[in-house]
């Protein structure tokens, strides 16, 4: 019997409805006809005219999703960690102490990367202040070129093949009783230091080198042979009423920069009643940025340096009492009778420095300093600096052990010896004597290369350690993300070939800190806590006070009977820049763009000589010449510039590396060659030198700043400290326009407003900048912070030399000429004349006025009418807007921006092989500020005052239902700079420190007569010098 | 009865019947290219080239290829295009004004200087889009509806006003020329012997059939594009003018610049038509057409507009010292004195003093000097711009920002493109559009009674009497 299946009761019944629809293909019906026909008895809501649009929305859906768009994963985190919040910044308190430089820092970190540094303002020696290097080294964590791994001959390895190669290595060398030297620039860290111990400890042949590119061994020296202490002293610029210096450019490279800056910068302002200025004399060789704020300024050859000091010393000694010596007649004989009345009138209250490098002139520095009665108030001897080690005897000692086949390991720690000794015979030959090479460099720099195992170290923001700067002030540092590749800390390796117990350097540093630094006090009972303070603030000081004047008890007769005698003939000086400094960083790019403060040059370095001096060689700027002094040559382009001694050729060190990396391979030449060893210390200058002009005659150079006077335009007011007590308006009378109603100020001549109906309202803020150019000293600092906060790129050589850089803030250099037109007329040029010579700087020794400009944030802004889409708008708080998605990028606002502070994106300079630099690739784009974009070719771009930082700070405030403090947000210019120049601030806030500083009488607008009415202004830089009759007349 | 002074001369020359004007506006169109046409086009067509190469190369690559920089924003780029917008200038002048003022000489000059116009602008505005940094966004200045909320264009920018001003004078000097050219199209359609052009032509045409209902309606509509064309002739240069006028640059601040820069306008134009027509007027055998009384004609309107220019430099200078303002008088000085005083210098050569050889009536009839005096004209105008916006540029208020500018191969490529997209356009346009406006030229035509007046002339006094 055939089975049935029924689809349902209805076909078991022959329901007649069933049977009747059982035919049909789609049992149900469909409404098909109401679809596709709109009747009029339908209650069908689908039209043809809905059926088409939906066909077409399909279509269109399909075509859409058939397209490609760039998918971007953005991968959360799956386990949230504690205190990372997107969007949201936290400040780990560090301390940056690469090489050489200390500075106790703050670094932002944003989904756990570092992206910025500030100072850190509890830091008794920094203050908060930091240089162009600290500011851009951030962005050598994420530097390409540093080394993924340990190296063993030159081959990938790994750290167990590594250190067990190490150790045997070791232990054979001291068995055999080869010595054993650990190179190291300075050590300040006193867990490094004890890690060295152990290191002496466990290998009895180990010896210690301390060995800095520029060495403070001739200072040490001095000190030691004047007081007994072979050490440097803590200096005490803000106390100082009289600041003598001898070459020494304290202010950017000497000894402890960042700290001298803000203490200099303390002298130098003029507010909150403080009516005094320090004078400042500077004597050298090149004009250094020191000199460039000098209140006099006087030029000497390096070889007339000591006689010069010895001058002083013996004008002193008449003053105050001591000892006449021998001296050298020298120039400045009248100006140095002023120094030295000066000097002995402000007793206790001076400090005067040198540079050099050798200790005879040091122990005349020290017996100046001792006569003036300042140790014990500028100088402390008790509290000692430790940031300055080197050792040029144990250098030369230990040069000479390697030659004798004596050194049967070398360790190299933060040292470059290769390139620093300028490609000495001597070190190669010597290191081919050595049979186990170690180094720690982060990348296979010019010595690693020459290694046997590279054990690359952390960057120092994968590091923990500390740092003893001065006697008693302790810092800490601390890790602030993973390392990003298989790297170990040089200190923890030394550790752990030490054979030290503990299981890493954290445990290491800790456990010394609580051995050591936590008994210095008392107020924190456990260790813990202390720690965690400690690591918190980042600094520790135990109190100290300024330590009583100490015995001197140098020979100084002996010292100036030592002294070189004046030389004849071409010299040749080294000096250290504002952004590359020893040459350590050189492939950092934000260092090599940085302009250099005097010359505004990037990317280079030259020989710098006195115009007259090079018309009378035969040279032109861009002419590149050969060099030969200290039996070497060096090939080099010639850079005219003005207030350098004559017969005399300025040149940096820190360029011409060749194993840094792509951006700082070959740039500039080396001139370490230049540094010879006299009197057991190292000399960087050199007699002597015979010049000569080579075919190649045109290198170019490219700068920021093409044009370098004023051309009689009130740009830079000034004034002098004696006319400012007398009119505090003196400088900077208004500049008045004739009008129909009279000379009226160029606000009132407003074609919109009056006083009582302005043109625009700030009804709740009014940012704005105040810049103090008297405590401006032209660093750099806020250049490179602002590159960091806002992702500005870095264009490179042959784009700075079109004039297409990019910086947002960038500081003017001035230079006075020597025609003004107050003098023309007695001159008897006419308008032509005095205008072509104007253009020329005074060629002997200018004054030199810095000026940094940012956009102004005008609120009449010329940018901002101009522009045909509305891209760049005012916002009711004072700023000027910037829309980069609405730019079309006509560059008709950069035009009429009579600051000329736009700057335009000629390319794309992200992800172009034509740039390549940090954001190129995906490891150098780990800097970058997530708050600000990363801007687009074809628009245009310019200083936002830091609006993401002026948005935080207000939702911050918001959060908490109160108004933002004066002084919680900061533009990260005015927050990078060492002497607090800068100062950001709300108008409308009518206790902020801006308004005060605005209403006082040295305040102006930059170019007031074209009435911009910037958000920003000027303060009068005032000079602690006689004026100039001309300069008098003019300001009657 | 009609008399007729025997003193003016006519216009055209030859005895033209309208047969023979149709003949010979007609030939061109109708016969094959020569080889210097040839020649002519390709290497206009080289250079244009050259243009789509050195675009695309910007447009690809971003503007740093062009040799400007941070203080220097524009300079060949603006340059080029107020000297392309200035040119075509005279077109507009001839056919808008001139008719307004009944000149009946702009007959046989007006389709090619029109022609001119529409080209030259189009050259401008290529300059407008290509110095943009994201010229893919160009419609922007525009002010469309758009999805971007509220965003509307910024009315207070001049360059806005630009945009206005340009695409104005476009469309209307396009309606124009081609109002001109419809009963000229028909008569091409009307002679046509094969398929394609009868058809080509039929559309172009519009259907005129030359009715007088036809006739009303064009000189209607020829007259209100006059009427508005006339106050385009001068506010599209004053707006040109306006985006230095406006400015805070010193150089460009100067209230001078709208009458100044129409006049130069006008100056440019004409010494462009003079250069274009010479040669048209030699290789088409137009020279009954475009006659000496012609090129004299223009080259007064060129000394005019010369001296009106000579004397706006010169008051520059004066204001720039009365002003007593140093960044004005500095750079005036600068202009003349600094870095870049021969370009000054060009202008001031080609500007001013070769104009004034026109007061000798010899030369202002010469052929050949007319020719070699126009190109100093061409260049002294291109110099002007370059000085206008370089020097003023280059050194402005802050001496820390002062830079230099030199322009690269692309800009040169760009410039030089230009002048072959020019060319290329009116090389076709004398090849395919009838270059003098014949059926209007007819109406100035007596054959008649030029042929009685010579008649007259050649017959002796007593006859006339008989």
């Amino acid at each position: 019997m055939e089975k049935r299946y029924w689809k349902g009761v209805e076909e078991l019944n022959n329901d007649p409805e069933f049977v009747r629809l059982r035919d049909n293909e789609f049992f149900e019906h469909l409404p098909l006809d109401e679809a596709l026909q709109k009747r009029a008895d339908s209650d069908s809501s689908t039209s043809r005219r809905d059926f088409l649009k939906f066909v077409g929305f399909s279509v269109a859906a399909a075509s859409l999703a058939a397209c490609d768009a760039p998918v971007k994963k953005a991968i959360p985190y799956v386990v949230k960690p504690e205190e990372v919040t997107l969007g949201i910044p936290n400040h780990y308190a560090s301390t940056y102490a690469n090489g050489s430089d200390y500075c106790s820092i703050l670094v932002k970190t944003r989904e756990g990367r570092p992206i910025k540094i500030e100072g850190n303002e509890l830091s008794k020696v920094t203050k908060g202040g930091t240089n162009a290097r600290v500011q851009a080294s951030v962005l050598s964590l994420y530097d390409s070129a540093r080394l993924q791994q340990p190296m063993a001959n030159k081959k990938r390895s790994d750290w167990a093949t590594v250190d067990a190669a190490i150790a045997s290595g070791l232990a054979q060398q001291s068995a055999a009783g080869k010595k054993i030297v650990l190179v190291t620039e300075s050590i300040y860290s006193p867990s490094a230091k004890k890690a060295v111990a152990d290191f002496s400890a466990k290998y009895p042949t180990a010896k210690h080198v301390v060995y800095d590119a520029v060495s403070y061994h001739g200072m040490i020296k001095g000190n030691e042979m004047s007081f007994g202490k072979a050490t440097l002293p803590s200096y005490h610029f803000d106390k100082a009423e009289v600041i003598v210096s001898f070459s020494a450019d304290f202010l950017q490279s000497w000894v402890s920069p960042i700290e001298f800056a803000r203490q200099y910068g303390e002298t130098r302002k003029l507010r909150n009643g403080k009516r005094t200025l320090s004078k400042h004399y500077q004597f050298e060789s090149m004009l250094s940025l020191s000199g460039a704020n000098a209140d006099q300024r006087h030029k000497l050859k390096p070889s007339q340096q000591a006689a010069a000091v010895a001058a002083l010393y013996n004008k002193v000694a008449a003053l105050a009492g001591g000892t006449s010596v021998n001296a050298a007649a020298t120039p400045l004989d009248k100006v140095l009778d002023t120094v030295a009345k000066e000097l002995v009138a402000a007793k206790g209250k001076s400090v005067v420095v040198s540079a050099s490098n050798d200790p005879n002139e040091q122990v005349l520095i020290n017996a100046i300093n001792h006569l003036c009665g300042n140790y014990g108030n500028t100088i402390d001897l008790d509290r000692t600096c430790n940031l300055k080690s080197s050792n040029d005897t144990a250098v030369a000692e230990w040069m000479t052990d390697m030659d004798a086949g004596n050194v049967g390991a070398v360790i190299f720690w933060n040292t470059n010896p290769a390139y620093t000794m300028g490609g000495s015979k001597a070190l190669e030959t010597g290191l081919s004597k050595v049979a186990l090479k170690v180094s720690f460099a982060d990348r296979e720099d010019e010595t690693a290369s020459l290694c046997d195992y590279i054990c690359p170290d952390h960057h120092y923001l994968e590091s923990w350690g500390d740092a003893e700067p001065y006697k008693g002030h302790y810092s800490l540092m601390q890790p602030t993300i993973r390392p990003l590749f298989n790297t170990r800390q040089a200190a923890e390796s030394v550790m752990k070939w030490a054979g030290a117990t503990q299981a890493d350097y954290y445990t290491y540093v800790q456990d010394y800190w609580r051995a050591n630094i936590y008994p210095m006090q008392t107020g924190i009972s456990s260790f813990e806590a202390f720690w965690n303070q400690s690591l918190r603030d980042g600094v520790f000081a135990a109190s100290f006070v300024i330590g009583g004047a100490s015995a001197f008890n140098g020979d100084v007769v002996a010292a100036a009977a030592a002294l070189p005698k004046p030389a004849s003939g071409v010299e040749v000086v080294l000096y250290e820049k504002a952004g590359l400094s020893n040459g350590a960083d050189a492939n950092n790019p934000w260092l090599q763009e940085l302009p250099d403060p005097i010359t505004k040059i990037c990317w280079d370095n030259y020989f710098a000589v006195l115009p007259a001096f090079a018309e009378k060689m035969g040279w032109r700027q861009g002419n590149v010449i050969e060099v030969k002094a200290n039996n070497t040559v060096v090939k080099g382009p010639v850079l005219l510039q003005p207030a350098v001694a004559d017969e005399t050729i300025a040149v940096a060190v820190g360029y011409g590396r060749t194993k840094a990396g792509k951006a700082g391979n070959n740039v500039g030449f080396n001139a370490y060659p230049f540094v010879s060893i006299a009197g057991g210390a190292m000399k960087y200058h050199a007699t002597g030198a015979n010049v000569a002009k080579t075919v190649d005659d045109d290198y170019k150079l490219a700068g920021t700043q093409t044009h370098h006077t004023m051309m009689g335009r009130e740009i830079v007011k000034e004034t002098s400290l004696a006319a400012w007590l007398k009119d505090p308006q003196s400088g900077n009378h208004p500049e008045l326009l004739d009008s129909p109603y009279g000379k009226k100020k160029p606000s009132e001549l407003d074609l919109w407003a009056t006083e009582s109906q302005p043109a625009f309202e700030r009804p709740n803020h009014s940012w704005g900048l105040g810049i103090d150019l008297n405590s401006c000293i032209g660093c750099g600092a806020c250049v490179v912070a602002c590159n960091a906060e806002n992702n500005v790129p870095v264009v490179g050589k042959d784009e700075i030399g079109r004039a297409r850089e990019m910086h947002w803030i960038r500081i003017d250099r001035y230079y006075t000429s020597d025609t003004t037109k107050e003098n023309a007329a007695d001159k008897g040029l006419g308008k032509l004349d005095m205008y072509a010579e104007m253009e020329v700087p005074a060629a002997d020794n200018p004054q030199v006025m810095f000026q940094p400009v940012m956009c102004q944030h005008c609120n009449h802004a010329p940018c901002e009418t101009v522009c045909p889409v509305a891209a760049t708008t005012h916002s009711s708080d004072g700023l000027n807007m910037m829309a980069y998605n609405r730019c079309v990028g006509t560059r008709y606002c950069a035009n009429n921006c009579p600051y000329k502070v736009r700057r335009y994106n000629w390319f794309k300079y992200s992800d172009n092989e034509q740039f390549p630099y940090n954001m190129q690739d995906s490891l150098g784009k780990m800097v970058l500020n997530p708050d600000v974009t990363v801007r687009s070719r074809g628009v245009m771009e310019k200083c936002s005052m830091c609006v993401q930082r002026i948005q935080y700070g207000r939702l911050e405030a918001k959060k908490e239902g109160r108004r933002p403090k004066d002084g919680e947000i900061k533009t990260a210019c005015a927050q990078g700079c060492p002497t607090n120049a800068i100062v950001f601030g709300d108008f409308n806030d009518p206790n902020s420190e801006i308004n005060a500083l605005f209403k006082d009488q040295r305040s102006y607008h930059l170019l007031e007569s074209i009435n911009t009415k910037p958000s920003v202004f000027y303060q009068t830089k005032v000079w602690n010098r006689e004026e100039s009759a001309a300069a008098e007349k003019h300001h009657a | 009865m009609h008399k007729e002074s025997e003193l003016r001369p006519p216009l055209i020359l030859g005895d033209k019947t309208w047969h023979d004007i149709t003949e010979d506006v007609c030939r061109p169109v109708e016969s094959k290219a020569n080889k210097w046409w040839w020649l002519a086009f390709s290497v206009s067509l080289a250079a244009f080239a050259w243009w789509i190469i050195a675009v695309s190369y910007t447009v690809g690559t971003g503007l740093g290829v062009w040799g400007l920089n941070k203080t220097v924003g524009w300079a060949w780029d603006i340059t080029n295009f107020v000297w392309w917008v200035g040119i075509g200038h005279a077109g507009t002048l001839i056919s808008a004004i001139l008719l307004l003022f009944r000149q009946k000489w702009r007959l046989s000059i007006n389709r090619s200087a029109e022609a001119m116009t529409i080209f030259a602008v189009i050259c401008a505005a290529s300059f407008i889009v290509s110095h943009m940094g994201r010229p893919w966004v160009a419609y922007w200045p525009l002010p469309l509806p758009n999805q971007f909320g509220s965003l509307w264009v910024n009315f207070n920018s001049p360059l806005v006003w630009d945009v206005f001003a340009i695409s104005t004078y476009f469309s209307v000097s396009l309606a124009f020329w081609y109002t001109g050219l419809i009963p000229d199209f028909a008569v091409i359609r009307d002679r046509a012997n094969t398929k394609w052009r009868k058809r080509i032509y039929t559309i172009l045409s519009f259907g005129w059939v030359g009715t007088a209902k036809n006739w009303q309606r064009f000189e209607e509509v020829s007259l209100v594009l006059a009427g508005l064309s006339t106050p385009l002739v001068l506010s599209v240069h004053s707006v040109v003018s306006m985006d230095f006028a406006t400015s805070v640059v010193p150089g460009w601040h100067t209230t001078i610049f709208p009458p100044y820069f129409v006049a130069g306008a006008i100056f440019s134009g004409f010494a462009m038509v003079q250069t274009l027509l010479i040669i048209v007027r030699k290789v088409l055998t137009l020279e009954d057409y475009i006659t000496v009384y012609h090129i004299d004609m223009m080259n007064r309107i060129i000394l005019i507009t010369g001296s009106i220019v000579g004397v706006a430099y010169l008051t520059e200078f004066f204001i720039a010292w009365y002003s007593g303002v140093e960044y004005e008088q500095y750079a005036f000085i600068n202009r003349a004195t600094g870095p870049y005083w021969w370009a000054y210098w060009s202008m001031m050569t080609c500007n001013v003093i070769t104009p004034q050889l026109f007061w000798s009536s010899k030369l202002r009839e010469n052929i050949f000097a007319t020719f070699i005096i126009s190109i100093f004209v061409n260049i002294g105008m291109w110099f002007e711009r370059f000085v206008i916006i370089v020097t003023s540029l280059h050194r402005d208020y802050l001496p820390s920002s002062w830079t230099m500018y030199s322009p690269t191969w692309v800009e040169a490529g760009i410039f030089i493109g230009s002048l072959g997209l020019f060319f290329t356009c009116f090389l076709l346009f004398a090849r395919v559009f009838p270059v003098i406006a014949m059926s209007e030229l007819k109406t100035i035509v007596k054959s008649s009674s030029e042929g009685a007046k010579k008649k007259a002339s050649t017959t002796p006094k007593h006859e006339q009497h008989a």
